[in-house]
């Protein structure tokens, strides 16, 4: 009893010792807002840690550097007025836990009271995010989340923006492009399918099955493996003995880099091979040792865009490796967006929200990107490797489309 | 079937090499070495960089980072392992204090990885040709990785149980209690079997590297792997470590053909819970 | 009478936090919000694991069932209701499992929870992708931060309760047997059994309650979110720092801890890990028994 009162009274001499530290913690982040304006502060926050690190620091982290890196080169965002003001960025690590990512956007947005937020990493974490964005008021370019109910979010929260398009997209277009090749004649009616069991995978399986059946195929193999998986030789061998001549793989890049291994060493040649994230990166075919000719995926780039082109080598330059084919061009082009409505409209959250929604940019994705509905469409939804480059191969999309070319030739 | 006893013992070379060394840290030097998932991967990264940056063949890198393995898990040992064995009462209080200390070093790796290398996913590639083994194409890293789980586990059955020093760390780990009343230097054997496990995770690491696609924050798979692969086999037991291991990668590649590749994992938990509550001290544990 | 004026302490302390997010800024609210919910787990997860001494990491496998039965009821059933299944979900769950491994001990007992969190996870997905086939879910409820930080701190109010009723019970005298030499225990005629599969089962409902309150605060939901083994590691550390055999231990365990984080995670985004890390080294070596046990030696030391 004595010992439980002495706790007691403890405690709360304790609570205002916390209460003390949390005064000085706050003191000291909240200096940035009150000063005369000169600089923009923006703030994110993004897996630098966890599982999410990996994703997070290829596709979203280099763009947001390089951006800022260019946008203070050239002497900061250039306001209406014609002043340039420089970017101050706040950088937190949500460490691939939803409720550190929600925490950290409060504490951007009633802490540090930072002018504009960026997006995380995932679709997880933007939609997690999604309510307290709206309910500040920031605009809020999801870049790299893929989801199909987009239009039911642009209206649920009426500032959000969302870059990556559903995965209706993606397989849509990638059936097109198999309708087309069975009818040449080159390829059977069969399809070995896998995809792993988180939100993405699942997400595009579930959209590709109905999709492929409309379209009068048999999906011969149709399995769903755990994210930690790190051996496909019994995955390819079922696949393999499917006699399905095209394999399709809704993949994140640990899955992708070891599948394409193992269908290397187990001489798995099916005429059409599409997997999902990494089939994407720069360094895919260092990984896959070797050809990686035909190998199909997400994205893709027209390589005789100049706009692209620059920005590639730009990235190169500033972050010392290349972005990937996909997720990032779309990152990049969503902050050209942001910077090209701040110059129009000054710092004012809702009319920076309204400019992003009805007007017309400029960005690596052509002279004329516009949103339609607060989303993205103008993506290249069907990418391959073609002589060393992964360009963009979808029916439809953006101008400066290469022909697919079908079957994939064997691995080296 | 045979294609897939095949496929499941290879899988199985790798899970019952990188689980050794942590059944010798564990039995013997009785560390719980949360962190060893993370020597792996910092074995990883030192094999790629070799690799990519200085054009070193993986096996041939072995030859650096072993010994620099060694010399550093004896280092980790002396500075922060050996305090807490001289001040523990009893065996829990060890194993409570060497979960909690490793747990911290497992955050410092992983945080030096991360400072260093950033947290993008690492994958190279070499050594993946196919080779025939009895009909079935399996790749020549994945191979390698069987084959030097049975040597370096034929080794160390050969040294615990037909050296004197073998026998001195058996001892230890029988009786750690009543091993110095033989004039045996426990905390010698101790130090030498966490310097030694250091080092086979680091092989592990290397081998690993070779086929499976890393991050830096990846090594709590290894550890969790490992750990079960350790408890199934009984702690400090090396034929139970490769057994268990190989058992691991049958079951994983037999559910995965017959059953469904999204039970691998799920099954692995059920086999270990299952067993954990027939045979609490593991296939070749003694009770 | 001393019971008297530490409670009239207690609830003017639970008063003033319950009227803080009227005050504070909201991003203090979420502060509070994450700060309850791991003081309740820390306590909750003491209050089995430290009189019986059994390392406990099967705490995300509650707590993302409490968040998961959220998930997948809160368009059907009313919240309230939604919270009542998600305990029963968490008592059933706790018994079975308590039932089947109590006769484990020490670091078997370690793995095993910790391999009962991934199993119920990959039960969960592989359920979510091959039966129901959705995989993520959402949860749109009306709350906003500071409703779920009141249901929260209500639920620590109530663990607190429970934990000290529990140490003044007969049961309470029986721990102190137990967790002192728990062959003696069984001697004197303690049903040691009964009673860690009671803790067991009380500790995880709350902690499943805990999952299931904070669930609306993620709108998305999927495995690999609610079933984040950090949630386990963490609560467990805090629960050691402050010392798990005390009433108020993971409460001194759990708030400084979390601001730290939160601090850390700020200031060094970058090297958060690493200074983490050293924490802990830190920590092992200067107060293995946790802050309040150094907090007595210190006193003691000056005393003599």
């Amino acid at each position: 009893m004595k010992n439980f009162l002495s706790g007691a009274m403890r405690a709360p001499r304790h609570l205002a010792t916390c209460a003390v530290a949390a005064l000085a913690i706050t003191g000291s982040a909240t200096g940035l807002a009150a000063q005369d304006r000169e600089a923009v502060t923006i703030g994110y926050a993004i897996s630098k840690s966890g599982p999410n690190a990996g994703g997070a620091d290829m596709t979203v982290t280099p763009n947001y550097e390089l951006w800022i890196e260019e946008v203070n080169a050239a002497g900061g965002l250039k306001m209406p007025d014609g002043t340039r003001l420089p970017i101050e960025a706040i950088a937190y690590d949500d460490r691939s836990s939803t409720e550190d990512v929600v925490r950290a956007i409060e504490r951007l947005a009633t802490q540090d009271k930072v002018d504009l937020i960026l997006p995380p990493w995932g679709t997880g974490f933007n939609l997690a995010i999604a309510p307290l964005m709206a309910k500040f008021g920031y605009p809020h370019l999801a870049g790299a989340a893929v989801t199909d109910k987009a239009s039911d979010f642009v209206e649920r929260w009426e500032s959000s923006f969302w870059f990556m398009g559903g995965s209706h997209d993606y397989v849509s277009a990638f059936t097109e492009i198999l309708v087309a090749e069975r009818e040449a004649g080159r390829i059977n009616d069969k399809i070995s399918m896998v995809s792993v069991a988180d939100g993405f995978g699942i997400d595009l399986v579930k959209a590709a099955r109905p999709s492929f059946e409309e379209a009068g195929f048999d999906i011969v193999y149709d399995k769903t493996f755990p994210p930690e998986t790190s051996d496909f030789a019994t995955i390819v061998s079922e696949a393999s003995n499917s006699e399905a001549d095209t394999f399709v793989a809704f993949t994140y890049p640990p899955h992708s880099f070891g599948l394409t291994k193992q269908a290397k060493v187990a001489s798995f040649n099916p005429e059409i091979f599409y997997l999902g994230v990494g089939a994407g990166f720069p360094v895919y075919p260092n990984i896959a040792g070797g050809s990686v000719e035909g190998v199909m995926s997400l994205g893709g780039i027209d390589p005789n865009n100049e706009l692209n082109s620059a920005y590639r080598a730009k990235h190169e330059e500033i972050i010392g490796r290349a972005p990937d084919y996909w997720g990032s061009v779309l990152i990049y082009a969503s902050l050209q967006m942001l910077e090209q409505a701040i110059e129009r409209v000054g710092l004012d959250k809702e009319a920076i929200t309204a400019e992003i929604s009805t007007g017309t940019f400029a960005t690596v994705l052509g002279e004329e990107t516009r949103l339609e509905n607060n989303q993205l469409r103008a993506i290249n939804w069907v990418g391959q490797w073609q002589d060393g480059a992964f360009v963009a191969v979808s029916p439809e999309g953006s101008e400066g489309l290469a022909a697919v070319q079908l079957p994939k030739p064997n691995w080296d | 079937m045979l294609e897939h006893l095949i496929n499941g013992l290879v899988l199985g070379g790798t899970y019952a090499l990188v689980a050794m060394g942590l059944s010798l840290q564990y039995g013997i030097a009785r560390i719980m070495n949360l962190s060893f998932g993370d020597t792996i991967i910092a074995a990883c990264f030192a094999t790629y960089i070799l690799f990519s940056s200085f054009g070193i063949n993986p096996i041939v890198a072995l030859a650096i980072i072993l010994p620099a393995s060694y010399i550093v898990s004896l280092g980790v040992y002396r500075l922060m392992m050996e305090p807490l064995v001289k001040r523990a009462p009893d065996e829990g209080a060890l194993e409570v204090d060497s979960i909690l200390l490793t747990f911290g070093l497992l955050f410092v790796i992983q945080g030096c990885l991360l400072v260093i290398f950033g947290g993008g996913y690492i994958s190279y590639s070499f050594m993946n040709t196919p080779v025939s083994v009895l009909g079935t194409l399996v790749s020549g890293n994945r191979l390698l990785a069987l084959v030097l789980s049975l040597a370096i586990g034929a080794a160390l059955v050969i040294v615990l149980y037909r050296t004197r020093w073998g026998m001195i760390l058996r001892a230890v780990a029988l009786a750690p209690k009543s091993a110095p009343l033989f004039g045996i230097d426990t905390d010698k054997a101790a130090r030498m079997a966490f310097a030694i496990g250091g080092t086979m995770a680091a092989t592990g690491g290397v081998v690993v590297s070779m086929f499976q696609t890393f991050t830096a924050t990846t090594g709590v798979v290894f550890t969790m792997k490992a750990l079960i692969v350790v408890i199934l086999g009984g702690k400090g037991s090396v034929p139970g470590a490769i057994v268990a291991g190989l058992l691991l990668g049958l079951v994983e590649t037999f559910v995965a053909a017959y059953i469904d590749p999204g039970l691998t994992l799920a099954s692995v938990y059920t086999v270990f819970l299952l067993l954990l509550l027939v045979r609490p001290n593991g296939l070749f544990g003694k009770a | 009478m001393k019971t008297s004026i530490a409670f009239a302490l207690a609830f003017t302390a639970l008063a003033l936090l319950a009227v803080a997010p009227l005050i504070l800024p909201e991003y203090w609210t979420g502060v509070l919000l994450g700060m309850t919910g791991y003081v309740t787990l820390a306590t909750a997860w003491a209050l089995f694991s430290g009189p019986t001494r059994y390392v406990s990491l099967a705490t995300v496998a509650f707590f993302g069932v409490g968040a998961y039965t959220v998930a997948v009821l809160n368009e059907v059933l009313p919240y309230p209701l939604v919270l009542l299944c998600a305990a029963g979900i968490g008592m059933i769950m706790a018994l079975v499992v308590g039932l089947s491994t109590l006769r484990l001990a020490g670091v078997y007992f370690v793995i095993f929870t910790f391999g009962l969190a991934e199993l119920v996870r990959q039960t969960v997905s592989w359920w979510e992708v091959n039966v129901t086939y959705t995989m993520g879910r959402y949860v749109f409820l009306p709350f906003e931060g500071h409703h779920i930080y009141w249901q929260l701190l209500a639920l620590a109010a109530i663990t607190f309760l429970i934990a000290w009723a529990i140490g003044r019970s007969r049961i309470g005298l029986a721990l102190k047997a137990l967790g002192d030499d728990e062959t003696v225990a069984a001697h004197a005629g303690i049903d040691v059994t009964r009673i860690k599969l009671f803790l067991f089962v009380v500790s995880s409902t709350i902690i499943t309650l805990v999952g299931a309150i904070q669930a609306p605060r993620w709108t998305y939901i999927e495995p690999s979110i609610v079933f984040n083994p950090t949630v386990s590691f963490m609560t467990l550390i805090m629960a050691l720092l402050g010392g798990a055999m005390r009433l108020w231990g993971p409460l001194v365990g759990a708030v400084p801890l979390f601001l730290l984080f939160e601090w850390l995670s700020g200031r060094f985004p970058d090297h958060f890990s690493i200074i983490l890390g050293a924490l802990f080294i830190l920590i092992v070596f200067v107060m293995p028994n946790g802050v309040l046990a150094k907090i007595d030696d210190l006193r003691k030391g000056r005393q003599s």
